[in-house]
């Protein structure tokens, strides 16, 4: 169970280069692009890897820069969240900032993966409540959501509940925070003898 | 029984494991490395004490960071300014050389964008399973290889373990019937189909593109078709493999030779989808409807003919697609109503693993030859995908016909499609670009993207704006 304070980003098709600008992924490490997360519409200026950014002007309209949404840990975002390149760099920066769970009515398949590798939890839920929340959130300050992954439930300020479906194996991964290679190297020995059967029926994938 | 799409085949043949969740372990056969996406992996490879399952199976590249003028390049590694940009391409030389990965580093050749040096090298074969850090990996299924891009987390456990964790997509077969009009490509089909279903259109399927308009095409201008494939939302693109196929591969240094490649020609014919297969999606379209596309907007879906003009947000009624309209126009610059061919232009880009092959390079010297780029263009820059493109489009004086006419003719690598190098469109410029994504700031910090095929780029840096190609070519032909 996990309760966050919501920030909602009102935008469609939020693309992993709005997410995260290309310049950061020159970085060789996994952690510390919280800071430039939605560099390019939190600064008013051009950001780069290594600066540091305490100093840059910020951009006020910039639903982020709003003081009543500092400490957010809830996303709620529009359709098709995450498209575009396939950087893991948008769920680490999502995550470094402090976002652990995010709720639109679509995601890009990519990002939507991502964000599972990485303790993040993507949620879908139908337009309409989303629309509803954006409202809410909107009108309140301070609105929270709990999310429970065991029952696979938001809960909202009012008390109701809207229900959320998620991948077995994923909410279990998320769940117990297990290494994905450590449960596949456990079928080690299936993939030896696929391994086997496939390069003796199509050996020229072997070659060279 | 119904017959099995090509996508049910390829899913079929590499499945090690289905598990009761409903997820597969999927047999990966070539994984191609980049710099970006892989110095966690490796790292976590190192972490963990691990070993790549089969080190053979990897193939690298270095091509996000990588210069692109000759004076830069001549100078080797050093020749990156950017201290950051270079430990990233050192940092991919040294992981390949301690994990034993084989790799086409930037002084040799070959190196190039590497779904351009991929399929050259003949490391992209029908009927494999590919991953790549990079979601233009789509551009392989081109070949009929089954090609997802993949982040990095799952860089590494491919690495780790030779295998995927997938759940299958659903099937959505996209039919361009009859034949295009001179002048439009399979950058323009693309560009149209993804302006009929949008970027979220392929979302959760894999898209077989089929039809004879697609039949037609060489396997480059497939190759362009699978590439944006992502931009429609869907993870992997296919396209049966034929004759045209086979005879692309045949001879390439990784690909099969003597007797072993004629038992691999024989099964790849297999690889076409069942005249009974069930796809869960058909979207038919006529090529002979298509007519140069150009973006207008922040997203490859915002897109118009060239004989369109800027939507009216105004008379959208959707509300959440009304405000992206509003703010791809106010990030463009562009009013309502602005036919396209009034759009100016600042800059021309002719690369990307969209539009980089020695086919796109051909397209746009046939249309700048004895030509010179308008004066209000300034800078076009021509990116060939790899070492080997650009040896042969020297060959053909392509070089020369680039140069005579004003434009850069430069060494291979991503250059400007992401600017993550030192190529980039300065903020409000507008650029014709024959690469994939028209995001705010893709190409530089507030720089105006406009996506198009090579030939309608190439007309665009004569004229200064957009002009429909297709009487360029009818002049060029009387």
């Amino acid at each position: 169970m996990q309760s966050g304070l919501v920030m909602p980003l009102d935008r469609a098709n939020v693309d992993t280069d709005f997410i995260i600008p290309k310049q950061f992924l020159k970085s060789i490490k996994r952690s510390g692009f919280g800071v430039n997360l939605f560099d390019e519409h939190r600064y008013l200026d051009k950001g780069e890897p290594g600066r540091d950014n305490s100093g840059r002007p910020l951009n006020t309209n910039f639903v982020m820069n709003q003081p009543r949404y500092k400490g957010a840990s809830v996303l709620l975002a529009r359709e098709n969240f995450g498209c575009g390149s396939s950087r893991e760099h948008a769920p680490w920066a999502l995550d470094d900032y402090g976002f652990r769970i995010i709720i639109a009515p679509s995601y890009a398949d990519i990002f939507f993966n991502n964000c599972f590798k990485n303790g993040i939890l993507p949620i879908v839920i139908d337009r309409k409540s989303v629309d509803e929340m954006f409202v809410e959130v909107e009108s309140q300050e301070g609105y929270a959501l709990t999310v429970d992954l065991e029952k696979q439930i938001i809960i909202r300020p009012s008390g109701t509940t809207i229900a959320f479906n998620v991948d077995s194996f994923r909410k279990y991964c998320l769940l117990n925070g297990l290494d994905d290679i450590g449960l596949t190297l456990k079928d080690a020995g299936d993939i030896t003898a696929f391994e086997k059967r496939w390069k003796e029926a199509s050996p020229w994938y072997f070659g060279v | 029984m119904t017959g099995k799409t090509l996508y049910d085949k390829l899913w079929d043949s590499h499945l090690v494991k289905q598990r009761d969740d409903g997820t597969a372990l999927i047999y990966i056969d070539r994984q191609l490395i980049h710099e970006v996406t892989s110095p966690q992996a490796f790292d976590g490879l190192r972490l963990a004490g691990r070993r790549p399952w089969r080190a053979e199976s990897n193939f690298a590249t270095p091509d996000h960071n990588i210069p692109t003028t000759k004076a830069e390049r001549s100078q080797g590694l050093e020749g990156i300014r950017d201290p950051i940009s270079r430990i990233q391409v050192t940092t991919l030389d040294d992981n390949c050389r301690e994990f034993g990965i084989f790799e086409l580093d930037m002084n040799d050749i070959r190196q190039g964008i590497v779904h351009v040096v991929g399929p050259e090298q003949g490391a992209t074969l029908p009927g494999m399973t590919i991953v790549c850090g990079d979601s233009h990996t789509s551009t392989h299924g081109a070949l009929g290889a089954l090609a997802h891009g993949i982040g990095t987390s799952e860089v590494e456990h491919v690495m780790a373990t030779q295998c995927l964790l997938q759940t299958k997509m659903k099937n959505m077969l996209i039919r361009v019937d009859g034949r295009l009009n001179p002048g439009v490509t399979a950058k323009d089909i693309v560009l149209a189909i993804i302006g009929d279903i949008g970027t979220a259109g392929g979302t959760g399927y894999t898209i077989e593109f089929g039809g004879e308009a697609i039949r037609s095409l060489s396997v480059e201008g497939r190759m362009t078709v699978c590439n944006m494939a992502i931009e429609a939302g869907a993870r992997a693109g296919l396209i049966a493999v034929d004759q045209t196929t086979l005879d692309y591969i045949k001879g390439r240094p990784f690909a099969p030779k003597g007797d072993m490649w004629e038992c691999a020609a024989a099964a790849w014919r297999g690889l076409i989808s069942d005249a009974d297969a069930h796809f869960d999606r058909v979207v038919v379209m006529d090529a002979a409807d298509i007519i140069p596309q150009v973006t207008w907007g922040t997203s490859p879906e915002m897109v118009a003919p060239i004989t369109g003009e800027v939507p009216d947000p105004e008379k959208e009624t959707d509300p959440s697609r009304r405000d992206n309209m509003r703010q791809a126009l106010k990030y463009m610059g562009l009013t309502p109503g602005t036919r396209i061919t009034d759009i100016k232009l600042d800059c021309i880009f002719i690369g990307s693993c969209t539009n980089s092959r020695i086919e796109d390079l051909r397209a746009a010297a046939a249309v700048v030859k004895g030509r010179k780029i308008a004066a209000n263009i300034e800078m076009a820059l021509v990116v060939p995908g790899s070492g080997l493109v650009k040896k042969q489009a020297e060959a053909e004086g392509l070089d020369k016909i680039f140069i005579d006419a004003g434009l850069e003719w430069r060494e291979p690598g991503c250059s400007m499609c992401l600017a993550m190098n030192a190529d980039q469109l300065g903020a409000g410029k507008h650029c014709a670009s024959t690469s994939n994504r028209n995001f705010e700031g893709r190409q530089g910090f507030g720089g105006r993207t406009h996506l198009v095929s090579p030939a309608m780029a190439a007309a665009a840096a004569v004229h200064g704006h957009f002009v429909d190609v297709r009487d360029i070519l009818l002049n060029l032909n009387r």
